[in-house]
C-alpha cells in the first residue's frame, strides 16, 4: 500500500500514530512492511490456508462475536443434508461433473431450497459468463424462508459445516503450506480477534495480490468470512478495503466496459437464458425474492429507456429484442486467441495497452499481430500501437512490417485536465473533474470520438431497410455539444446515468424513484442521485476540515451517498450503537427513524422490531435487524450457497503452476478453473507431474511507486523515468548464491512462455522459505517496461501464461513458476530456440509458428 | 553600498547573529529567491481536478496561465489526500505538457514500415467505414435454434479504467447498439 498508493496509506500511519497495530503479510518486505508492527512473510498462493487458518483460530477459540454472527450472518441457516464438503471429498465439494469440470450447486442450498435452487444455474455458462460479478451490487438469488437453529448446534448450520470445513486448517498446515511460523502466524490470529468485537474494529486491505489468481475470488471470500465472524463489517473502522490500480477501475465496472455486465451489474443478455424481457428480467430479480434486488424491473426497463429513447415502449418490450446475447466467454483473452486465429477484424484500445500490462504478453502482440485494423486511443506511443515495427517479435522475426497486414490508426487522446467528467475512486466516490484547458492539437476526449463515431456510424446506416440496423438507428444518441470542438456536454452524459422523468426532464433523487412502466429513464441505477435536484453532487467540494469526519459533502457515494456498505450493522440488533466508541448509524426510537454520521443503508423508519409476513418478498420481506439488504435472506454470507462457480466455501489450492503437492488435499488445483488448452498457451508441469525441476522456482510481481501499470503514463515522463531508470529482477542473497547471481550483474527469467532479462538486485526484502519440508525461493519482478518511452525493457508479463478464476475471469498473474540464470538472455531468434529447449526439457509440445507471419500470402490466397 | 550592508549581505553574518542558526531560512535567502514568486501565485485560473493515476482519488488543483498548465498540485481541501500527491501525481504536470505527448494523427497502412500522417477528420471516417464493413460481414442474426443473437464478434474493444464514467457509458452504449459485444477493460486484469 505504501509503495502503489502512497497518498491512501497516510491513513494508516495515522493509525498507527493513535495506537492501532498494522500487520503486513506479503512475499516481500516493502516500505509498507517497514512501517508496519508485524511484517509476515509467505509464499505467494497460499492466500486461503493462511486465512483459513485465522478462520480455525476464530472458531477453535470461541473468538468469534457471537450476538453479531446470529443476527447478521448466515451462521444459524440450516443447509441441505446432501451438501458434501471438501473434507469428504478429498478436495471437491458435492455435484462435482468431471466432464465439464463444473459444479451441480443443487446440494449446496439452504435446507428447503434444493429444488428451487437448482432452478437456473447452469454452472457452465455461469463460468463463461463471469456471472458471479454480477454480485458486485448484491447478492446471488435465493429464497429468503430459511431454517435458523440460533444455538448453532445443528449438525448442518453453516456455524458447524464452517467449523468442520476449517478444522484442518491449523498452524501446522499453515506452516507447511504458506511457509509462515507458527509464532508469526499466532500473533496476527491473536492481534485481529482482540482488536475486533464491541469496542473495536479491525480493517483488512487488499490489491491484486487477491485478486489476480485462479482462486482469487476465494481468496477475498475467505476475508469476509473473517471480517464477518469478528463483526467487522458495516462499521467504521472495519470492512475489507480494494485499493484498486486505475483512477476510474472502480466506475468502469459499475458502469462497465466489460463484455458480460450492463450498467449497475444487471447481466448481458444470454441467448438461451434471457431470450424474452421476461427471462431477462426474471433472471436478475427472482420472483418472490426478498430485499432491494426485487426492484430490478425498474433499473433494467429504465436503461432500456436510455439506450433506446422514444422507440422503447412498453408494445416493443423497451427496445429489448435489439440487445446483443452473449453465447459463451467473450472476455479479453478469449478474444485474444480468437484474434491468433483470425477471427477478429478490428480491435479497439482505448487507454490500455495489452503488450505490456496483460498476461502472456506474446499472446497479445501475435494477437495484435493479426487483425485488419487496430484503432489505439492514448496519451503517448504505447507497445501495444508499435508492436508491428519494435516488439519483441520483431526481434525474433515472427512478425515483420512489410508482411504484417494490421493497419493501425493511432489517435492522440485529451488528458484528465482537458475534459470534464467523473471518475470513481476506490471507495465507490464519483469526483467531477473541472476542465482546466482544451485538449491541444488533434487531441480529444474519448467522449468525443465515440460521440461522433456513432453519428458517423448511424450516417451510413441511415438508410438502410435491414433488420439489424434498426438498433443503430433507433439508439437514442443526442447530446449537445459546445466549442469549436464540438465537445459533447459530460454532464448531460451524467444526467441520463443519474436518470430522469421522461415527461418533465426532473432528475431522479435516486433509484427508488425509477420506474417499470417506461416512464423514467436511468443509465445506470445504483448511480442515480450522483444529479439529484439538477445539482452535479459529484462536483460537492466543502473542504475537508470544514465537516464531520465521514466528509458526506466531498464527491458523492454509490448508493444515495452511503460512504460504509451495510451500515445497519455498525448499530445491535435493537438499533443501539454495538458501542459508543463505535457509535455510526443507530435508530431514534422518539422520530422512528435510523439517524447517525452517514446515510443509513437500510429503510429510514424501518424499526428494529419489525418482522414481515412470512412469504412477503422485496424490501417488506426484510425483518427489522436484516442488515444485509441486497441479500435474498438479508444476512452475510460465512457460507454461500449460490453464485460461486468453485465452492460454498474458499478451500485451499495450489496456483495452476506450482512447485509443491497441495498438503490438504488429493484435488491439487482449482477444479473449476478456466484452461486456454492450446499449444500456443502452456503451462509449465505441477505436481502431481512428478517432475518440476526445470521451473524449480516462484516468482511474483508489482508495481514501483515511480511507474504505473504498463509504463504509458509513466515511462514516458522524464522525472519518473529518471527516478527508476531500468527492469531489475530482485532476489534473495541465498538464490543469488544457488544461481551465481551478481548485484547489478544481469540475470534472466524463464518461463514455457518466454525470457525475459534484467539487472539483478539482490537484497533481504526477499527470504526462501520453508514449505512441505523443502526450500522454496520466490523472484520478483516490477512489471511495467516495455519497448517504447524514455525506459525500456522486457515485460514481466510475458512470462505469465493464461489461466482465469472461474467466478470472474480474471487471469493468474501474481504467481508462476520458473528458471533463472545469471547473464543476459539470447537475443533474436536465438531466443525462440532458448524457450524452445526449456519447453523440450518440461515435456511440453512445441509451438506453431504464429499464423500472423503468413500475412499477404494468405490474403493473396484468399483473394 | 557601506560596509554595514555589505557584512549583512552575507548569509554566515546573518546566520551567526539571527534567529537562523542552521542557516535553513531567512539567513539563508538571497535578493534572487526573495524575489522569486510562485507560478501558483501568478495563475489566471485555478480548475479543480482529480489525479490520473491510482484509484486512491487524491484532489488536484491545475493552475492555468495563458491557456496552459503551469502548475499542477494537490488540493488541501481533500479530505481523501488533505494535498498531498505521490511522485507519480506530483508528475502529472509532465504528463499533460511532456515533449513525447502525440498530438497527431498517425496512420499505418497494412504493410507499412512507417507511420504516415492522418488528419483527424479522414481517420474518423476511415474508421466509421471500417466499422460498418466488419459490422456487415461478421454479423450474427439468430442461432440455430432461431433465438436471437443479434451481435458480431467481429470487433473487439479494451480499456476504460483510465476513462471517465461519461466515456465508459457511451462506449458501452454504443458498442451495445452495433452489437459488438467484446468489450473488457483493465477491472479484467
Amino acid at each position: 500500500m505504501a509503495e502503489a498508493h502512497p497518498v491512501g496509506f497516510q491513513w494508516v500511519v495515522e493509525a498507527k500514530a493513535r495506537g492501532a497495530k498494522i500487520i503486513h503479510v506479503d512475499p516481500r518486505f516493502t516500505r509498507t512492511s517497514a512501517l508496519a508492527d508485524l511484517y509476515v512473510p509467505m509464499r505467494a498462493g497460499g492466500d486461503v490456508a493462511f486465512l483459513g487458518g485465522v478462520v480455525n483460530y476464530i472458531l477453535s477459540n470461541n473468538k468469534d462475536f457471537r450476538e453479531y454472527v446470529v443476527a447478521y450472518t448466515n451462521a444459524a441457516t440450516i443447509v441441505s443434508d446432501e451438501f458434501l464438503d471438501t473434507e469428504d471429498l478429498d478436495g471437491l465439494f458435492s455435484g462435482y461433473d468431471q466432464d465439464r469440470r463444473v459444479y451441480d450447486p443443487q446440494s449446496w442450498q439452504y435446507a428447503g431450497h434444493e429444488p428451487e435452487g437448482a432452478r437456473q444455474h447452469d454452472h457452465e455458462v455461469q463460468r463463461e459468463t463471469a456471472s458471479p460479478l454480477q454480485h458486485e451490487s448484491h447478492g446471488p438469488g435465493v429464497g429468503g424462508e430459511t431454517e435458523r437453529d440460533e444455538t448453532l448446534q445443528h449438525p448442518n448450520c453453516v456455524y458447524q459445516i464452517l467449523r468442520r470445513h476449517f478444522s484442518r486448517y491449523t498452524p501446522e498446515i499453515v506452516e507447511r503450506v504458506t511457509g509462515v511460523p507458527r509464532d508469526k502466524f499466532l500473533a496476527v490470529c491473536e492481534a485481529w480477534t482482540a482488536n475486533s468485537g464491541r469496542e473495536r474494529t479491525t480493517a483488512l486491505v487488499y490489491s491484486v495480490g487477491w485478486t489476480q489468481h485462479s482462486v482469487g475470488v476465494q481468496y477475498i471470500r475467505t476475508g469476509a468470512i473473517i471480517q464477518l465472524l469478528l463483526g467487522n463489517m458495516g462499521r467504521p473502522g472495519g470492512g475489507i478495503l480494494a485499493l484498486r490500480g486505475h483512477a476510474s477501475i472502480q466506475g468502469s465496472t459499475d458502469v462497465p466496459t466489460l463484455f458480460n455486465l450492463l450498467p449497475g451489474y444487471l447481466p448481458m443478455p444470454h441467448h438461451a437464458n434471457h431470450e424474452t424481457l421476461r427471462n431477462w428480467i426474471d433472471a436478475i430479480r427472482n420472483p418472490g425474492q426478498k430485499g432491494f434486488w426485487g426492484n430490478a424491473e425498474a433499473f433494467a426497463v429504465s436503461l432500456l429507456k436510455a439506450y433506446w429513447g422514444d422507440r422503447a415502449t412498453a408494445e416493443n418490450d423497451f427496445g429489448y429484442g435489439y440487445m446483443p446475447r452473449l453465447t459463451g466467454d467473450h472476455g479479453t483473452y478469449q478474444q485474444v486467441f480468437n484474434m491468433i486465429d483470425g477471427k477478429v477484424k478490428g480491435y479497439f484500445l482505448v487507454g490500455q495497452n495489452p503488450a505490456v500490462g496483460s498476461a502472456h504478453g506474446r499472446a497479445q502482440r501475435l494477437g495484435m499481430a493479426n487483425l485488419d485494423w487496430l484503432v489505439v486511443r492514448d496519451l503517448y506511443m504505447i507497445e501495444s500501437a508499435t508492436f508491428w515495427k519494435d516488439g519483441p517479435e520483431v526481434a525474433t522475426g515472427e512478425i515483420a512490417p512489410e508482411r504484417c497486414r494490421t493497419e493501425v490508426f493511432f489517435l492522440p487522446a485529451a488528458s484528465h485536465v482537458e475534459k470534464e467528467g467523473t471518475f470513481t475512486q476506490t471507495q465507490r466516490l464519483l469526483q467531477w473533474r473541472e476542465k482546466a484547458v482544451d485538449p491541444p492539437g488533434e487531441c480529444r476526449s474519448d467522449l468525443w470520438f465515440f460521440y461522433h463515431l456513432g453519428k458517423r456510424i448511424k450516417q451510413r446506416l441511415a438508410s438502410s431497410t435491414l433488420p439489424r440496423d434498426r438498433a443503430v438507428l433507433d439508439l437514442a444518441w443526442e447530446y449537445p455539444t459546445h466549442g469549436e470542438l464540438d465537445e459533447p456536454s459530460a454532464e448531460a452524459v451524467l444526467r441520463e446515468i443519474n436518470g430522469y422523468e421522461v415527461e418533465t426532464g426532473r432528475p431522479l433523487s435516486g433509484f427508488t424513484e425509477l420506474r417499470a412502466d417506461g416512464s423514467t429513464v436511468g443509465g445506470c441505477w445504483i448511480y442515480s442521485g450522483v444529479y439529484a435536484d439538477g445539482v452535479n453532487q459529484a462536483n460537492r467540494r466543502r473542504p475537508g476540515d470544514e465537516q464531520s469526519w465521514v466528509a458526506p459533502e466531498w464527491g458523492w457515494a454509490w448508493p444515495m451517498n452511503r460512504r460504509i456498505l451495510y451500515n445497519r450493522a455498525s448499530a445491535d440488533p435493537r438499533g443501539r450503537p454495538w458501542s459508543e466508541r463505535k457509535a455510526y448509524v443507530w435508530w431514534d426510537p422518539e422520530r422512528a427513524e435510523w439517524t447517525g454520521h452517514d446515510v443509513p443503508d437500510f429503510e429510514k423508519n424501518k424499526d428494529p422490531a419489525y418482522r414481515p409476513v412470512p412469504g412477503t418478498s422485496g424490501p417488506e420481506g426484510l425483518a427489522g435487524d436484516d442488515a444485509f439488504i441486497m441479500q435474498g435472506d438479508g444476512k452475510g454470507w460465512l457460507y454461500a450457497p449460490d453464485g460461486l462457480i468453485d465452492g460454498p466455501l474458499p478451500t485451499h489450492y495450489e496456483p495452476a503452476e506450482s512447485i509443491v503437492r497441495n498438503p490438504l488435499y488429493g484435488q491439487q488445483d482449482n477444479p473449476t478453473r478456466n484452461i486456454y488448452d492450446r499449444p500456443d498457451n502452456p503451462l509449465n508441469p505441477s505436481p502431481p507431474d512428478p517432475d518440476t525441476s526445470v521451473f524449480p522456482f516462484v516468482f511474483t510481481t508489482s508495481r514501483l511507486t515511480e511507474h504505473h501499470t504498463a509504463g504509458g503514463m509513466s515511462r514516458t515522463l522524464a522525472y519518473l523515468s529518471e527516478l527508476q531508470p531500468e527492469m531489475f529482477i530482485e532476489v534473495s542473497p541465498e538464490l543469488a548464491r544457488e544461481r551465481g547471481l551478481t548485484h547489478l550483474g544481469w540475470a534472466h527469467v524463464v518461463t514455457a512462455r518466454a525470457v525475459v532479462e534484467g539487472r539483478v538486485l539482490v537484497t533481504d526484502r526477499l527470504a526462501p522459505l520453508r514449505v512441505e519440508g523443502r526450500t522454496v525461493h520466490q523472484i520478483w519482478l516490477p512489471y511495467h517496461w516495455g519497448t517504447t518511452g524514455l525506459t525500456t525493457g522486457d515485460s514481466a508479463n510475458d512470462l505469465f501464461g493464461v489461466t482465469l478464476d472461474p467466478n470472474v475471469l480474471i487471469q493468474e498473474s501474481k504467481v508462476g513458476t520458473c528458471d533463472i540464470r545469471a547473464g543476459r538472455r539470447p537475443a533474436g531468434r536465438a531466443s525462440l530456440a532458448y524457450v524452445a529447449e526449456y519447453r523440450k526439457r518440461a515435456g511440453l509440445p512445441a509451438e506453431p509458428a504464429p499464423r500472423s507471419n503468413q500475412g499477404r500470402e494468405g490474403e493473396e490466397a484468399g483473394a | 553600498m557601506d560596509v554595514r550592508t555589505f557584512i549583512a549581505g552575507w548569509p554566515v553574518y546573518r546566520q551567526l547573529t539571527g534567529a537562523d542558526p542552521l542557516g535553513r531560512g531567512a539567513a539563508a535567502k538571497s535578493k534572487g529567491s526573495a524575489e522569486l514568486v510562485a507560478r501558483t501565485e501568478t495563475a489566471d485560473r485555478v480548475a479543480r481536478s482529480v489525479c490520473p493515476y491510482c484509484a486512491v482519488g487524491c484532489g488536484q488543483r491545475v493552475f492555468v496561465k495563458d491557456e496552459r498548465v503551469v502548475q499542477i498540485e494537490g488540493d488541501p481541501d481533500s479530505p481523501i489526500s488533505r494535498g498531498r500527491l505521490c511522485p507519480k501525481g506530483s508528475a502529472s504536470r509532465s504528463l499533460v505538457t511532456g515533449p513525447l505527448r502525440q498530438k497527431k494523427v498517425l496512420y499505418r497502412r497494412p504493410y507499412g514500415t512507417d507511420w504516415e500522417e492522418l488528419d483527424l477528420a479522414t481517420a474518423m471516417d476511415m474508421i466509421a467505414d471500417r466499422v460498418v464493413a466488419a459490422r456487415a460481414a461478421t454479423w450474427e442474426d439468430r442461432d440455430p435454434a432461431g433465438r436471437p443473437l443479434n451481435r458480431t464478434l467481429g470487433i473487439s474493444g479494451l480499456g476504460g479504467a483510465t476513462l471517465d464514467n461519461e466515456e465508459n457509458y457511451l462506449i458501452k452504449k454504443l458498442f451495445t447498439a452495433i452489437g459488438a459485444i467484446q468489450i473488457e477493460n483493465q477491472a479484467r486484469i
